[in-house]
């Protein structure tokens, strides 16, 4: 059973946490003038950090226990050819999502 | 006072960001249900909600708390995976530091994967935005995704009863993460980037809190950066002879 006080100690040290994080630099650098080098690096910082984020989603999903699964698979690499030839985010998302449904249905 | 408000633009970021309603709803209810069942009340599961706004931290935190491990420690690692955050911040300071304070404040507390991906994604495809159209923007995104985050986390905890697996529903997220990472890959930086994130997210998965995530970004930027330059010199070094 979670006690109750450390859970509100945790949400509000979270919320101030996660806020402090998000204001990190739009709040406190604001419009002054970023060295070169610096927005060089941050022009890359989507692309670094979300296929991070999902590798290991992919590769080993909470869902089966984390073992690797062909439909999952399928679907992410799916999902991405969509995205990378078509630039369409939505065609992607239905033509990835139709690839899941499919591949669970016909492979487990 | 100057506007902040372009219309248009503004009603192109809520429909730009209408069908993420797709995968912020499952995984709030999912969040919801969760936090029901781990024995939070409706208010504690809304405050929890609303105030971090990050499922993936709020569902790190949950099992930690349930495994019993220390306050501390459940804190570090909740915002150990918020760290991206910092990241998505510095990254929209060039766009959305012109603002006046209160208004960069708000615009940190909504500043979530899904608003963060589409506005960087569509301030790179239009580079003669203007402040008021990229705010538009960014609030317009914002406007169908949140309400519904806290709308269905009420459903969840109010519900509190588990969805079918079947509908692999855990599966949402990485989808629409994908789709919107393969219009980013514009050139040979931004491929090389993604290819050395992935191959140390796995590599360094093994690390706690989630760390192999941020040597994942860190290293994924210098890569983009310096692919960047050599590109850049390899063109001018051909202009010039």
């Amino acid at each position: 059973m979670i006690d109750k006080s450390d859970l509100w100690i945790i949400i509000i040290a979270m919320g101030i946490g996660s806020f402090g994080l998000r204001f990190l630099f739009l709040g406190l650098v604001g419009d002054r003038e970023m060295p070169p080098w610096v927005l060089r690096h941050l022009r890359y910082t989507a692309v670094a950090v979300l296929p991070g984020l999902v590798a290991p989603l992919v590769l080993w999903p909470a869902a089966t226990g984390g073992q690797p699964d062909p439909a999952r698979m399928a679907a992410a690499l799916v999902t991405l050819g969509v995205g990378y030839f078509s630039k369409n985010v939505l065609a992607a998302i239905f033509c990835g999502a139709a690839t899941l449904y499919l591949g669970l249905f016909f492979l487990s | 006072m100057p506007s902040y408000y372009d219309r248009p633009t503004y009603l192109r970021g809520i429909r730009d960001g209408m069908p993420f309603i797709l995968v912020v709803a499952p995984f709030a209810l999912l969040f919801g249900v969760v936090a029901t069942e781990a024995g939070l009340t409706v208010f504690e599961t809304m405050t929890f909600s609303a105030v971090v706004i990050a499922g993936a931290a709020q569902f790190t935190a949950l099992q930690l708390m349930h495994d019993n491990a220390p306050t501390v420690v459940v804190i570090a690692s909740a915002l150990a995976v918020n760290l991206r955050m910092a990241m998505y911040s510095a990254s929209l300071t060039p766009h959305l530091g012109a603002l006046p304070f209160w208004r960069r404040a708000f615009a940190a507390y909504t500043l979530v994967d899904q608003s963060y991906a589409l506005s960087t994604l569509e301030y790179e495809k239009n580079p003669a935005m203007t402040l008021a159209q990229k705010t538009s923007y960014f609030f317009g995104v914002i406007t169908p995704v949140l309400p519904n985050w806290y709308l269905w986390s009420l459903i969840g905890a109010m519900v509190g009863q588990s969805i079918p697996p079947e509908l692999a529903l855990d599966f949402a997220v990485p989808i629409t993460f994908i789709a919107m990472i393969g219009p980013m890959l514009r050139t040979g930086a931004h491929v090389a980037a993604a290819f050395v994130s992935v191959t140390c997210a796995i590599l360094f998965a093994f690390l706690p809190w989630n760390l192999g995530l941020i040597v994942a970004g860190v290293a994924g930027m210098m890569t983009g950066a310096q692919m960047e330059l050599w590109l850049d010199r390899k063109t001018s070094s051909e202009d010039a002879s």
